[in-house]
């Protein structure tokens, strides 16, 4: 009896050793974390979510461990929109009852992680009425708003909780009778020969210091490419020690970091955006066969790099800018670019490059940095959510602010890429220009 | 007798420490007065040394506009300055708070909303030139809060104001009392 309860005992122990090694192992080897994972991640983050740490950076913290790592990656995002909501806005005393009914103090109190079962579009977990809690009086300055849903402040193509910057009373009022075709539709042009100081004279075909490790191909493919006009030559990007400068050894397949030595801008997009967002984190690249949107299957087994869109040794920049997206992206949207008037746009005559609409011209746009530089935004993701963001920075470029927004609220519109009207209308601009003639002329030098 | 010397000198170190807290500490009415003093003294002279230099009587060559952002030669209005001023504070500090009220608010979400805002608020209305001062409770906190006027000190704020849409006021003249500043430290 008492030789079966020893047994019992050590069976027990036995059980108990393992179980506390099968938690244990992952938190000292760091890999297959998975054990932990409580739920589905949301959007972008299922690429990360094995990577407990990068939002778990303290295992000691609670909400404000959390607040910083939200902070981390998405701070500058939210400071360049001039957040609507910012955290300075709660903590004052006097939002105390607000704050209990709902803090927005903190990120995790709207986007609860691991909840994908509650998470509602732009990874809201909250009941999507959540304006009611502070703006349940907006009837009694906006009579236009009597009645209307708390649910539709967000989803109607109206409001935003965090970036409003083009969805704003005045700038409503400052575009509302634009023309729905700019006179004009043409993007931003590109300048950075402009503010190129490249102290190294072009390269020759013979001067290509690869010796035999490339072929002839190629060889002629970078003698006409970009690099060869800026003096990089092939042991640039191929020596062992090419990031400092180096002439040593060869790398057949040079690495992100070998672009990021003099791509800093573009890499530092590239990295903040879900193609390398991974990378950034220090984990293996993204593959197309691991994203959770639709994709072709015949790309499953490519993975992302710069290499993945760009041709390094080709001059051929517009590859990137339709092919290498539509080579792995499946969804309707994308499907349909090649019917879609923004692409029979290429085949007029006659046309200004920068009239030209490709994938990149939206999901990439130019941006042009204070001192007037014009880049290639190389973060994909930095205005597809919500997808207003898209207005101000690419729509409004060739089209009126009314169109703008109608047909970004209209998710068939966006399925059949533009072909066709928008079938939704936004009151938006009609309830700003109503309000405006009702109660916006009396006289002042600052108005 | 170690024993006795040992627990007279406590007492004497814990005494010395509670007079010497009492003796240096600041009332909350001076703490308050004194952060409302640097406050009124910056923003009237944004005011009157900025924005009416450079607005349209002045030199024109920057547009002082509440979308400044949005605008290459903006500057922001005077009450927006104050603000980020208290945001700015917000994110050094909990030990106050301060932020700019009105019960003829541009934006509504600057109404009065605790008793004591809506009491002081309309006290420095009803008696020009004096501060209210008041305890209050928020999310199980106490606080010490004061309300000072908010004169209009330079033809700007007025016309502003008039001529804003959604004033709720628009005949505000020269040293009307268009507000308060709403300072509050934790007890």
């Amino acid at each position: 009896m008492a030789g079966g309860k020893k047994w019992l005992w050590v069976l027990w122990l036995i059980l108990s050793i393992g179980l506390a090694g099968y938690f244990a192992l992952p938190l000292v080897t760091k890999q297959d974390q998975g054990v932990f994972l409580m739920g589905e991640t949301t959007q972008g983050h299922h690429q990360i979510e094995l990577e407990c740490a990068a939002c778990h950076t303290d295992p000691f913290g609670g909400k404000e461990v959390l607040q910083s790592a939200c902070v981390n990656c998405h701070g500058d995002e939210l400071k360049a929109v001039n957040d609507s909501h910012p955290k300075a806005k709660f903590t004052n005393p006097r939002n105390a009852d607000r704050v209990k009914a709902l803090d927005a103090r903190y990120c995790v109190t709207c986007h609860v992680e691991h909840r994908l079962d509650k998470t509602h579009a732009m990874g809201v977990t909250l009941p999507t009425d959540f304006c009611f809690e502070c703006h349940q009086d907006v009837a009694e300055t906006r009579p236009s708003h009597e009645g209307l849903d708390f649910e539709s402040c967000a989803s109607s193509g109206c409001h935003n909780f965090h970036d409003n910057m083009a969805l704003y009373e005045d700038f409503l009022l400052e575009h509302a009778k634009a023309p729905m075709f700019a006179e004009v539709a043409r993007v931003i042009g590109r300048n950075a020969e402009q503010f190129s100081a490249n102290p190294h004279p072009s390269l020759q075909l013979n001067q290509a210091d690869a010796g035999n490790n490339i072929t002839a191909e190629i060889a002629a493919q970078w003698q006409h490419s970009s690099h060869a006009e800026a003096g990089v030559n092939c042991s640039g990007c191929h020596a062992e020690d090419a990031t400092s400068g180096g002439k040593q050894g060869w790398v057949e397949h040079p690495g992100q970091q070998v672009c990021a030595s003099c791509h800093s801008d573009e890499t530092e997009g590239f990295l903040a955006g879900k193609h390398g967002m991974r990378v950034a984190m220090g984990l293996s690249p993204m593959t197309v066969a691991a994203a959770k949107i639709p994709m072709h299957q015949a790309a499953a087994h490519k993975e992302l790099s710069c290499n993945s869109c760009h041709a390094p040794h080709s001059a051929d920049t517009k590859t990137a800018a339709v092919e290498a997206c539509v080579g792995c992206h499946a969804s309707e949207h994308v499907s349909n670019f090649k019917r879609s008037p923004h692409a029979q746009i290429a085949e007029k005559e006659g046309l200004h490059p920068d009239e030209v609409v490709t994938c990149a011209t939206c999901h990439m746009p130019r941006i042009q940095a204070a001192d007037g530089r014009v880049r290639v935004q190389h973060n994909q993701n930095a205005n597809l959510r919500p997808n207003e963001k898209m207005i101000r920075g690419v729509c409004m470029s060739c089209h009126s602010l009314a169109f703008s927004i109608d047909a970004l609220a209209d998710p068939e519109v966006i399925k059949r890429n533009f072909k066709g009207q928008p079938s939704v209308h936004i009151e938006s601009i009609d309830m700003a220009v109503e309000r405006d003639e009702k109660k916006g002329h009396r006289s002042s030098v600052y108005n | 007798m170690k024993k006795v010397m040992t627990i007279i000198s406590a007492a004497v170190v814990l005494t010395a420490c509670g007079g010497s807290e009492s003796a240096g500490g600041i009332a909350p009415k001076v703490y308050t007065d004194s952060l409302f003093a640097v406050m009124k003294a910056d923003r009237t002279n944004y005011t009157k040394l900025i924005i009416k230099r450079l607005g349209p009587a002045g030199s024109g060559s920057i547009s002082p506009e509440e979308h400044w952002q949005d605008k290459n030669n903006g500057a922001p209005l005077p009450a927006q300055m104050f603000r980020f001023g208290a945001e700015a504070v917000a994110e050094m500090t909990s030990d106050f708070s301060y932020s700019l009220q009105s019960i003829w608010p541009v934006n509504s979400q600057n109404a009065p909303r605790t008793e004591v805002e809506k009491i002081g608020l309309q006290f420095i209305v009803d008696n020009p030139g004096e501060n209210y001062y008041g305890e209050e409770e928020l999310g199980g906190v106490n606080y010490f809060t004061a309300v000072y006027p908010d004169v209009a000190v330079a033809a700007p704020c007025v016309d502003c104001h008039n001529g804003h849409k959604d004033s709720p006021k628009t005949d505000f003249q020269l040293g009307d009392v268009m507000g308060g500043v709403v300072v509050r430290v934790p007890l």
